[in-house]
C-alpha cells in the first residue's frame, strides 16, 4: 500500500489549501455577483433589442467559461500526460461537469435570446454548432470517466481525448470570423479594442469575473470531492484486501 | 472491531438451521450428451434427507454436467430426475427446491455485497438467515457496504456461499464449492454443510478434495470411453469402475 | 411478485450505476440528431419536415444500443443459471428485464426528445405528437430487441447481431410512429389511425417479445 500513500500525500496538502481558499473565493464571488447584478439592472436597454439584451450578461460569461473550462482541462490533460501529476487528472475530471453545465447554460440562454432576435430557437450556424460539439465532448468525457471504474486507468485515455478535442476551441473562437454566421462577431476580445459601449461593457466584465470566480470555487470543491471519493475507494479496497 | 463471544475463532459457534421439509432426489438411468458425445450414460442415484454425496472423478468426466442436469440447465437424452416427499406436489420441478453453486458466483460487481445477497434472498424466495446474519456467518459483514468489485476471488466465493444460507433450499448442488477458498473459509463451509445436513437437508458436491463430512457417500464417475485411472490426481478411483452406478 | 420487484429494482440500479446508464443512451441520441443536419444541410424548413423521422431514427438506434447485454451480463456471471432454476417463469423475467431496460434507457430518450426537437425547428404540435408516439413506441422496440438479446445470449460476440436481427421487425413501429407524428402537421385527425396501430404493435410486442425471448433463452442455456 506504499504506492497509494505517496499518491495521497500531496492531495492532503491540497485539501488543506482548498479549505482555506474556498471561503474567500466564495465570498468574493457572492460580492461580485451582487455588484454585477445591480450594474446589470441599471444598464441601459438596447435601442433595437429592448430588455432582452440583458440575457447577454449571463450568456456571454457562460460561453466564455465553457471555453475557459475546456482550456483548464487541456492544461490538466498535459499535466497528466507530461508530468503525471496525480492532481492533474482530478482537476480535469472535476472540471468536466462544471464545463458541461456552463456550456448548457450558454446554449440555453443563447436559444432564449435567439427566439426573439432571430425568430428561431436554433440555427445550424458554425458558432452554435461548434459549441454544441463542445457540449457533446464534455458529456462524452464524463461518460468515459464513468465507464472506467478504476480512476487511475481512466486518466490517460481521458487526457488524450481532451487534447484531441481541444482543436475545437480555436474553431469556436474564430467560427464567427471564418464563416458567415448569424451569430454576431466578437465585440469584447478584439485586436482593435471592444466595440461595445462602456455602459454595457462594465457590467459585462464584472459578471464575467463573477462567473469565473464561481467556476474556480466550484472546481476546487469538485476536486476536493473527487480526492475524497478516491480515498473512499482506496480505503474500501484496502478494507476488502485486509479482511481475510 | 469488538471481540465476539465465539468458542471457536475460525468457524464461530456451530450453526443451526430450522428443520427443512424432507425431500428425496431420485435419478433413474440419466443419459446426457454434449456435442454429440455421450457424457453420462445411465447414471442413477438417490439422495435423501440428511445425506451427502461427494462426486469424484477426473476432469471432463461429467461432474459439472451431472450437476447442471440435476438443476435443469442441461436437458437429458433419457432418464428421469424427480423429487419424492410428503409436500412435493410437482415431482419434476426439481430446480426450485435446489441450490446451485456453480463455477461462477452470480455476483454483480456494481452492487454492494449486501445488495447482491439481498437480491437473491428476495428473488429466490423462502428466505433463511437475514442478510447481515448470513454475511456474518461467512465473515463478510464488515464489507457489506463495499461494491462486490472490490472483493477477492475467495471473498466472492464466500458471498456466493452466503446465498446458500440466506435462502432455504432442501437440496444443495455444489460444483467445486471450495474453489478459491482458504483453509479457514473451507472450515466455515464444512460447518454450514454439516448444519444443513443436521436440519434434514441433503447435498451433492463435486469436489477434488476429500471433504471430511461424516457419513458422506462417494460417487465416482468414470469416463465410459476413457481408461479409468487416466487422471493421476484421482488415485481413489477404482479402476474400470462401471459408468452405471447402482442405487444403494 | 416480490421477486419480480426485486429483479426490477436490481436491473434499474445496475443500469444507472454501470457505464453511465441513461446518460449514454441520451448522449447517443443527441449525437445522431446533431449529425443529421450535417448530412442534409442546415435548412430549417427541411429539418422541420424531417424532424419526427430524425427523432425516431435516433431513438431507434439509441434503444438498440446496449440491448445485446440484456441477458448476456447475467449469462457471463452465472446469474442466468440461478434465474432459470428459480422456478420463476422466464417469460415474466424477460418482461421485467425489458421493462427495467426501457425505464433506464428508453424513458430518458422520450423525455429528452422535446429538447432535441428544438434543434430541428419543430412546431409545438409535432413535438407533442412525436413525444407521445415515442412514449408508446419505444417499449415495443425494447420488447422486440429482447428477442434478439435472448437469441444471441449463447454467442460470444453477439453485439452487432442483435440490431441486424431486430431492425426488420422494428420497421412497423417506425412507420406508424413517424406517420402519426408527421400527420399532425397537416391534419390533426389523421393522427389517430397510425397512433392506434402503433399502440397495437406495442401491445403485441409486449406479449410476443417476452415469450419469444424466454423460448430463446431456454434454448441457449445449455
Amino acid at each position: 500500500m506504499a504506492l497509494s500513500i505517496t499518491a495521497l500525500a500531496n492531495p492532503t496538502r491540497f485539501l488543506g489549501l482548498v479549505d482555506r481558499a474556498v471561503p474567500w473565493l466564495a465570498g468574493l464571488t457572492a460580492v461580485l455577483f451582487a455588484v454585477g447584478l445591480v450594474l446589470t439592472a441599471q444598464s441601459p436597454a438596447d435601442y433595437q433589442q429592448g430588455e432582452t439584451v440583458k440575457i447577454m450578461y449571463i450568456h456571454v460569461p457562460a460561453a466564455w467559461l465553457s471555453m475557459f473550462t475546456y482550456g483548464l482541462m487541456t492544461v490538466s490533460a498535459l499535466g497528466t500526460l507530461v508530468w503525471r501529476h496525480p492532481l492533474a487528472d482530478v482537476s480535469a475530471k472535476a472540471a468536466a461537469p462544471i464545463g458541461a453545465a456552463f456550456t448548457f447554460l450558454a446554449l440555453v440562454t443563447g436559444s432564449l435570446w435567439g427566439k426573439p432576435m432571430w425568430g428561431t430557437w436554433w440555427v445550424w450556424d458554425a458558432r452554435l454548432t461548434s459549441v454544441l460539439v463542445l457540449f457533446i465532448m464534455y458529456l462524452g468525457l464524463i461518460a468515459l470517466w464513468r465507464t472506467i471504474e478504476d480512476p487511475s486507468r481512466a486518466a490517460r485515455p481521458a487526457a488524450v481525448l481532451i487534447l484531441v478535442g481541444s482543436v475545437n476551441l480555436p474553431i469556436i473562437k474564430f467560427s464567427v470570423d471564418w464563416w458567415n454566421t448569424l451569430h454576431q462577431p466578437a465585440s469584447v476580445f478584439r485586436m482593435d479594442g471592444p466595440t461595445i459601449d462602456g455602459s454595457m461593457l462594465t457590467p459585462l466584465l464584472v459578471m464575467a469575473l463573477a462567473f469565473t470566480l464561481l467556476m474556480l470555487t466550484l472546481h476546487l470543491l469538485a476536486m476536493r470531492n473527487e480526492v475524497l471519493r478516491r480515498r473512499v475507494r482506496a480505503i474500501g479496497l484496502v478494507t476488502a484486501g485486509g479482511a481475510r | 472491531m469488538p471481540p465476539r463471544p465465539e468458542p471457536d475463532p475460525v468457524t464461530g459457534p456451530a450453526p443451526r438451521f430450522r428443520p427443512l421439509p424432507p425431500v428425496r432426489l431420485v435419478v433413474d438411468d440419466l443419459v446426457v450428451e454434449r456435442g454429440g458425445r455421450r457424457v453420462l450414460d445411465g447414471v442413477g442415484l438417490t439422495l435423501g434427507p440428511g445425506e451427502a454425496l461427494l462426486l469424484t472423478g477426473p476432469n471432463g468426466v461429467g461432474k459439472s454436467t451431472l450437476i447442471r442436469a440435476l438443476f435443469g440447465l442441461v436437458r437429458p437424452e433419457a432418464g428421469r430426475i424427480r423429487l419424492e416427499g410428503p409436500d412435493v406436489e410437482e415431482p419434476d420441478e426439481v430446480a426450485p427446491r435446489c441450490h446451485y453453486l456453480g463455477h461462477r458466483d452470480a455476483l454483480k460487481t456494481a452492487l454492494t455485497v449486501a445488495e447482491n445477497l439481498a437480491f437473491w434472498r428476495r428473488f429466490l424466495g423462502d428466505p433463511g438467515l437475514e442478510v447481515d446474519a448470513a454475511l456474518d456467518r461467512v465473515g463478510l459483514l464488515d464489507l457489506s457496504d463495499l461494491p462486490a468489485a472490490y472483493l477477492s476471488a475467495g471473498q466472492r466465493r464466500r458471498l456466493a456461499i452466503a446465498r446458500l444460507i440466506a435462502v432455504r433450499r432442501p437440496i444443495w448442488l455444489l460444483d467445486e464449492p471450495t474453489a478459491a477458498l482458504d483453509a479457514a473459509s473451507e472450515a466455515t463451509l464444512l460447518a454450514l454443510m454439516a448444519a444443513h445436513l443436521a436440519a434434514g437437508g441433503s447435498l451433492l458436491a463435486a469436489t477434488h478434495l476429500a471433504l471430511p463430512l461424516s457419513g458422506a457417500r462417494r460417487l465416482a464417475l468414470t469416463p465410459a470411453d476413457v481408461d479409468a485411472g487416466f487422471d493421476p490426481d484421482q488415485p481413489e478411483i477404482p479402476p474400470a469402475a462401471p459408468a452405471r452406478v447402482p442405487r444403494p | 411478485m416480490s421477486a419480480m420487484l426485486a429483479l426490477y429494482v436490481r436491473e434499474v440500479r445496475l443500469a444507472v450505476r454501470v457505464g453511465g446508464g441513461a446518460l449514454m443512451g441520451v448522449l447517443f441520441f443527441l449525437i445522431v440528431v446533431s449529425v443529421i443536419p450535417f448530412a442534409v444541410g442546415p435548412d430549417l424548413n427541411l429539418l422541420s419536415r424531417l424532424g419526427p423521422a430524425v427523432l425516431w431514427i435516433g431513438a431507434l438506434l439509441a434503444t438498440l444500443l446496449g440491448l445485446d447485454r440484456l441477458f448476456e451480463a447475467d449469462r457471463d456471471d452465472g446469474a442466468l443459471d440461478l434465474i432459470a432454476g428459480s422456478g420463476q417463469p422466464l417469460e415474466l423475467v424477460a418482461l421485467v428485464k425489458a421493462l427495467a431496460h426501457w425505464t433506464a434507457t428508453g424513458l430518458p430518450l422520450v423525455l429528452a426528445a422535446p429538447l432535441f426537437s428544438l434543434f430541428l425547428a419543430m412546431t409545438p404540435e409535432t413535438i407533442g405528437s412525436t413525444m407521445l408516439t415515442l412514449l408508446v413506441g419505444t417499449p415495443a422496440l425494447t420488447f422486440l430487441g429482447s428477442i434478439g438479446a435472448g437469441l444471441t445470449v449463447s454467442l460470444r460476440r453477439g453485439g452487432l447481431l442483435v440490431p441486424i436481427l431486430i431492425l426488420p421487425f422494428c420497421i412497423p413501429v417506425l412507420i406508424f410512429g413517424v406517420s402519426a407524428s408527421t400527420a399532425v402537421q397537416f391534419d390533426p385527425a389523421a393522427f389517430h389511425t397510425p397512433f392506434y396501430l402503433l399502440c397495437a404493435v406495442s401491445l403485441v410486442a409486449a406479449v410476443t417479445g417476452p415469450i419469444a425471448a424466454a423460448a430463446a433463452l431456454r434454448g441457449g442455456l445449455d
